[in-house]
Formats: structure tokens, sequence, C-alpha cells
């Protein structure tokens, strides 16, 4: 059998580790902008502040630009460091994830927008746990992104299951609000835009389950989209 | 195209689907008593590969040194066979000991089988020089022989006696060159000494010197470790339109040039083969730590 020390080898710095670290570094402050923006369109919609919204619909440009930044930075290191391996699976999962964040940030985007659309109208008390579908789609995203960072498949995993918690808050409170809008056809207006703000978040889950998906891609090279785990 | 004399390649793997004159039903035989032996028995979720060549526990030695250890492995035909791994880590002496080249180093010994088409080469009455024709081999640093580019081609034509005629000859001079990818570039200055050739054509005419004599297999020592990117990348094509024909095996430094142009790619490191697997694998998820540590640059 052959000795195989690991931290013998393991000690020289490649060229290619620069523009990995770099990728990495700036998926995550993409990552971090769209759990940022999930979090103010949730604030925004609580406390009906339009500022917030307004904020949030602004700040998507920079998210946008930095899924143009990856883009360049992974078609950059895959023709100049021709990376393979782990590292090829690395770059084409980045490449993949950046453009499902984008869509996330766009998500928040459409949510803010009926946050402004519900603040011209009366309150509307919905009675919806609608901060818990908030907060749990907000934490698969850390989670996702989390286990991104470490390529830990396990963790995008259990991530992954948390998905059918969003759907059935979903289910929950498409069904209530069809019950409130049937009682009372006044609440109609309202009761659409908070049927789109659920979608929206049930969205988010949705992507990112494909992001942690792509996680598992990345640690173990094993294609599991659209199957059962 | 290539004319074929009456003990080609063609011919003889004919003989796998029918029984013909020249060569022994002992082949087929052979193989049977081999795979037996191995304990490969074929199922449905392991069907037999078909295989060219086979190593069988091979281990080599220069002196006291062990230069491969335990080395198995089949090389499929019609195939591209790539060795990868560090200096020394003994692909280019594998592949020497494919076609016995190694012979000629005074110290060396074999233990083990290789077999070509179910036969021990190493076999007591195997023809050296015939195995050597049925396995050709192109070498890092391409070597004319100081005569014209025509007789070049033609040498191991004349010494193996394998053409009747003058027009014979050239017929089979000019296919080998067109298969090598350089009868444009020499059709007009057959007679000029190849010296006058560049590297990249120098190395072209070596492999059309290879082809002349009709090989099953052809191994290649760094091909293209001392030619240009332009020179290279004619050669990598020329390799991938060869294996239509020939079963290729080639040892190479530049894991990219392996990448390119073969099927499957076996990793050595010191005198072991870590891993042999499809190249697309190799490349993207191999299954070996050890694998992933050299193609991704963490060791060397």
């Amino acid at each position: 059998m052959i000795r195989w020390d690991h931290g013998e080898w393991l000690m020289h710095k490649r060229l290619i580790e620069e523009n990995l670290n770099q990728i990495r570094d700036k998926l995550l402050v993409m990552g971090g902008a769209a759990e940022k923006a999930i979090m103010l369109s949730m604030r925004a919609l609580e406390e009906r502040d339009s500022n917030l919204a307004e904020r949030v619909i602004r700040e998507d440009d920079a998210i946008d630009g930095m899924e143009i930044e990856l883009d360049q930075m992974c078609v950059d290191v895959l023709v100049l460091k021709q990376p393979a391996a782990s590292d090829l699976r690395f770059v084409v999962s980045v490449a993949r994830t950046a453009p499902m964040v984008e869509r996330i940030a766009d998500h928040t985007v459409n949510i803010a927008k009926h946050v402004l659309a519900l603040n011209n109208e009366p309150q509307f008390e919905a009675g919806l746990d609608l901060a818990r579908m908030f907060s749990t789609v907000q934490e698969m995203l850390i989670d996702g992104l989390d286990a991104f960072t470490s390529g830990d498949p396990e963790k995008a995993r259990v991530t992954i299951e948390r998905d059918d918690e969003v759907d059935s808050l979903y289910d929950a409170f498409y069904s209530e609000l069809i019950t409130t809008m049937r009682r009372d056809a006044s609440l109609v207006e309202r009761g659409v835009q908070w049927l789109f703000v659920i979608k929206h978040l049930e969205r988010i889950a949705d992507y990112v389950t494909n992001i942690c998906e792509q996680i598992v891609y990345m640690a173990r090279g094993q294609v599991i989209k659209h199957s059962v785990w | 195209m290539i004319t074929s004399p009456p003990e080609s390649n063609e011919e003889d793997e004919s003989m796998d689907t029918s029984v013909s004159a020249s060569s022994p039903v002992l082949r087929p035989v052979s193989e049977v008593q081999h795979r037996r032996k191995s304990g490969r028995e074929p199922d449905a979720e392991h069907p037999a590969a078909p295989e060219k060549m086979r190593v069988e526990d091979l281990n080599f030695y220069y002196g006291k040194t062990r230069a491969l250890k335990h080395i198995t492995l089949s090389i499929p035909p019609n195939q591209v066979t790539a060795f990868i791994g560090p200096s020394g880590c003994g692909k280019s002496t594998l592949l020497r000991t494919l076609n016995r080249m190694n012979d000629v180093i005074p110290g060396t010994r074999v233990e083990g089988r290789v077999e070509l088409d179910g036969e021990d080469i190493y076999a007591p009455r195997t023809d050296v020089v015939s195995l050597r024709r049925r396995a050709g081999m192109v070498f890092q640093k391409s070597n004319p022989f100081p005569r014209s580019i025509f007789d070049n081609v033609a040498y191991g034509l004349r010494i193996n006696n394998l053409t009747h005629s003058k027009s014979e000859l050239a017929q089979r001079v000019e296919s080998s060159l067109r298969a090598a990818a350089i009868w444009d570039e020499v059709k007009d200055r057959l007679k000029e000494s190849a010296y006058g050739l560049s590297g990249g054509q120098q190395q072209r005419l070596c492999i059309a010197r290879a082809l002349a004599v009709e090989p099953e297999v052809v191994l290649m020592d760094e091909p293209c470790s001392a030619l240009d990117p332009i020179a290279t990348q004619k050669i990598e094509e020329l390799i991938v339109e060869l294996k239509a024909k020939y079963t290729i095996v080639i040892v190479t430094h530049n894991m990219q040039q392996a990448a390119r142009v073969s099927d499957l790619t076996a990793f050595f490191w010191l005198g072991e083969m870590i891993e042999f697997n499809s190249t697309e694998k190799m490349f993207t998820k191999p299954d070996k730590q050890m694998t992933e540590d050299y193609i991704t640059g963490r060791f060397g």
C-alpha cells in the first residue's frame, strides 16, 4: 500500500486558489445581499414602510451587477486556469448558483412592489403568520450559503427538507386568503397582493433548494436534481 | 487508404466473427481461459469489455529498483488510453513493456503478464520483431533516420518484405503519409532528407513510419512534448482520427492533452496505478483522492 500523507503534499499554494477564493467571497457577498433583501422586504411589509420597500428595489441593481461579475470570473478561471475535478465542479456550481441568487433577489423586489401597492390601501389583517414563512425562507438561504461555503452536502440535504415546510405554509395561507376573500369581497385586491407575496416566498425556497442540489454536485459529483434524495 | 497486406490488422479483426484460415482458433480459447483465470465472468452489470491488450499483475525492475508494482489493466481496442503521472511514476516504463522495448535495457526484469489479443507477449515463443510490428512506437523526440522522407516510411516495409513491387511500396508510403496527415506537405519533396522537415513534421513522419507496417497498437511516449502548440494540435487531431483504425496508448505529461485526446486515463504514482477510469470521470469526479490531488495540481 501507498503511504499517503496529505499534509506533506498540500503545503504549496496553487495559482488557481486566489481565483477560487475571490469567486467564493463574491458569491457570499451576493448571497448576503439577497438574504438582507428578504429581511428588509419582510420588515417593509410588517411595518408598512414604503421607504424600506423602495430600498429593496433600489439595492437590487447591485445584486444584478454581482451576477454579471461572477459570471465573468467563472468564465475567466475556466479558460485561464483550466480547473479540473473538484475545482471544476466548484466553478460550474458557482456559475449555476449566481443566477439563482439573482432570481431570489428579483422575487424580493416583487414582494417590495406588492408592499408599495398594499401601503396605498387600508391595513389588511389577514391573520397569517407571515413572519414565520419569511424567516423560514431566510434561514434556508443562510443555511444554503453556509453549506455552499463549507461544501457540506449533509447541511444542504437538511436545508432541502425545509422546502416542504414552506410549501405547507404556502398551501395553508393560500386557503386562508381564499376564504377571507370569499367572505368579504372588498378584501380581494389586498388579498391578491398577499397571494403574490406568499407565492414569491415559495419560489425563493425553491431556488434555495436548487442551490442545495448544486452543493451536492459540487461536493460529491452527484446530480440529485429532479429525483428523490 | 492503406492497402492491406495478407497478414493485416483488418483481417485479424475479422477473425473475431468468422473463422479465418490464417490464424489460430486458439486465440478466442486463450481469451476464455484468461477470463476464467482472473475470475471476471461477465454478467449483465459487467459485460465483458473487449480488450486489445491486457496487463496482469505486472512488476518491473531496473536492477533492484521496482519501477512498476502489481499493475493490472485492460486496454480496449480503438480507443485512446492515456497514462499520466509525475516524472518517475512508471508510466513510460509501462508503455515500453507493452511492446518489450524494455528488453534492450540491461539489468531489467519483468514479472507478470502482458497480453496482446489474449496471447502473452513475454512467452518464450514470442517473435519480438513481429510483436513490435503489431505494437509500434512513437517517441518523445522525433527520430527520423538520416535518409529521405520516402525511405523513412519505406524502411519498415522493406526490412519486413511487406511489399512486392515498387508501385505497391510507393502506394503504401503514400497511404501512410496520408494517414499521418503529412502527405500534402511532403508529396513534392519525398526524395529530400527528413532532416529538412520541421519538428512537428518530423514527428508526423515518425507516426507515418510507425503506421506503414500496419500496426494494431500505436504506443506514443510524450509525442508532443517537443512541439509548439500548433504542431501539438495537429498531432492531437491525428491521434483522435487514428483510433478508428488503431488502438492507441499515449504517455503524456500534459494533463490537458490527456483530457483532450483520450477516452480512458490511468494515473500512476511511484510505480503503482492509482486509478484507471474514463477520462471524463477522471477529470470531473475521480474516485481516488490522490487522483483528485494530482489533477487539481495539489501535489507534484
